[in-house]
């Protein structure tokens, strides 16, 4: 039996108040030992039920990013953004934005680079899904 | 799998339709429909009461127009009032969902004769709102938190790429803008292409040098907003060669999907859900990627399209870049992908997108595709992805009886 206070699912409120203060939470599974961020029903290695609650280092390195011209309504006054894919230190991938004013001028050169992540709080618009804010997970070089 | 591997009949196309892509501003989202499903019903020759159930594709109908629940009014517009009628929502796969489960009900003898198609109005809706209109389909909450867009999707997939298989990002570019030169060149000869008669020379520097969506993506990356319809009839075969002269059959089907780009992982350039359905359509038909004539395939972006060459078999991984460089992929290399233009020349109404590759299959298998001809085509495939490798459907068709 899983105890109950390891059972208990993450909310995305609960993972984006913790993103807020600099902490990435997810789950580690019992029977495969991979992590799992951000958190899902099961194991997302091994579809496994019995999964603990873990904070994740909030270490990883870029896989890849995109800057975006053109917004989606909701978006527009944020442009240009960069978005990018993070595989963290446990394994998995995260998607959020790379706070960096020159990506295209770096380029392929920015992959691989090392980064870490935090929450920040942007407005919400009409149909995401959290009505009080929307918060971006912020990836920030190392060096 | 249960009914899957129960015995099936054979299932035939009798009629296709579609309206022109591009702009209407006066037509709705039933309008569109009603317009493809008359000109598949008409090439059927059947009575509209032959029709015993209505398998609709829509998208975003509630955000472009207001409107859901649409398959009632669709049937009532086309004269068929109160048959069974159902919407399917798969992104842009959603017509081709819809074709697949209308199959699957024709083959095992629930209906014997059946309407499938789509319609969807992008175009009208504008940019900013057909832009987080189609970003719907990505996930919810933590793709959707960061702005993620679809063009925004396929530029991640084409930085993963090049760093994947070692091909310089700018040599990349130039390989993925021979896919645009491509399906631009066969879109303009296509009369019912949202870009009839336009782009059909664009060279190398044009797709480089136009306006960057998502870097590295410009403009000439990207599949258009597109309002339109298609439309579809189906039947059991025998009924089929009861009622027209040159039926197409359907040999296989296959569909598959996946979570959101940060639980696929790497395998978002494998587009492994493609995989799946792919080798679940051979299977089923009994047939392997080199007996494919041609193949409409899912270019909502350049490197869509590329990645998807592989995933299908036709390539292997990181080879189809330089298949397209080398004319593999023109008509008269060894698979022609979308001879109708594709939807980047065509067009892509997304929850028409589907059953138009069918339309496009259909008529060249037909030899009534007079613009650009695959020739001696017998066997042709489609390829819709819904989302960011969310739903993937696979059909291959044919001019004979599965064997
Ligand atoms: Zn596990």
């Amino acid at each position: 039996m899983v105890e109950e206070s390891e059972s208990r699912k993450i909310t995305y409120t609960e993972y984006f108040d913790a993103l807020l203060e600099g902490k990435l939470l997810g789950y580690k599974c019992k029977d495969c030992n991979a992590y799992t961020c951000p958190p899902k029903a099961v194991c997302d290695n091994c579809g496994s039920q019995k999964v603990e609650r873990v904070e994740l280092s909030g270490k990883g390195r870029i896989k890849t990013f995109t800057t975006t011209y053109v917004a989606p309504v909701g978006y527009d006054k944020e442009v240009p953004y960069t978005v990018a894919m993070v595989e963290l230190e446990e394994g998995p991938w995260i998607i959020g934005r790379l706070e960096i004013e020159n990506a295209d001028e770096i380029g392929q050169d920015l992959i691989g680079e090392e980064v870490v992540v935090e929450g920040k709080e942007f407005p919400t618009e009409m149909f995401y899904p959290d009505k009080k804010r929307r918060v971006v997970p912020i990836f920030r070089l190392v060096k | 799998m249960g009914g899957i591997n129960v015995e099936k009949r054979d299932v035939a196309v009798l009629g296709v339709g579609q309206t022109k892509f591009g702009y209407h501003p006066d037509k709705s989202l039933v309008d569109l429909f009603a317009e493809a499903f008359y000109e598949a019903f008409n090439e059927s020759n059947i009575e509209l009461k032959d029709i015993q159930a209505i398998y609709y594709g829509n998208f975003v109908g509630e955000m472009t127009d207001g409107s859901a629940n649409l398959s009632g009014f669709i049937s009532d517009e086309i004269g068929l009032k109160g048959i069974p009628a159902r919407r399917y929502e798969a992104a842009c796969a959603s017509s081709s969902v819809a074709f697949r489960e209308a199959y699957l009900a024709v083959a095992h003898g629930i209906y014997d004769c059946v309407a499938v198609g789509g319609s969807e109005r992008l175009y009208n809706a504008g940019t900013a709102i057909g832009t987080r209109a189609l970003a719907t389909a990505v996930d919810g909450l933590h793709e959707m938190t960061a702005g993620l867009t679809f063009p925004g999707v396929f530029a991640l997939a084409a930085r993963l790429y090049s760093k994947k298989y070692e091909i310089p990002m700018e040599k990349l570019h130039e390989k993925m803008a021979q896919v645009s030169i491509k399906n631009h060149k066969y879109g303009a000869m296509n009369p019912k292409a949202q870009f009839y008669n336009k782009f059909g020379d664009l060279k190398v520097e044009d797709v480089l040098k136009s306006k960057v969506i998502c870097s590295p993506l410009t403009l000439f990356d990207c599949c258009p907003m597109t309002d339109g319809g298609s439309a579809v009839i189906i039947a059991s075969a025998d009924f089929a060669e009861d009622v027209i002269d040159k039926p197409i059959y359907v040999l296989g089907t296959g569909q598959s999907g996946a979570g959101g780009l940060f639980r696929q992982k790497e395998d978002m350039i494998r587009a492994i859900p493609r995989k799946i359905a792919s080798e679940m359509a051979y299977k089923e038909a009994k047939l392997t990627p080199k007996d494919i004539d041609f193949v409409e395939i899912h270019d909502c972006f350049t490197i869509a399209e590329i990645i998807a060459s592989e995933a299908m078999g036709f390539f292997e991984y990181g080879k189809g870049a330089d298949a397209v460089e080398e004319g593999e992929t023109w008509v008269g290399g060894s698979i022609p992908i979308n001879p109708d233009g594709g939807l980047i020349g065509k067009g892509h109404p997304v929850g028409a997108t589907g059953t138009s590759q069918i339309y496009a299959v259909v008529k060249q298998l037909r030899n009534e595709f007079k613009y650009n001809q695959v020739k001696d085509a017998e066997i042709g495939m489609t390829d819709t992805l819904g989302g960011d490798f969310g739903t993937l459907v696979n059909i291959i068709l044919g001019v004979h009886r599965r064997g």
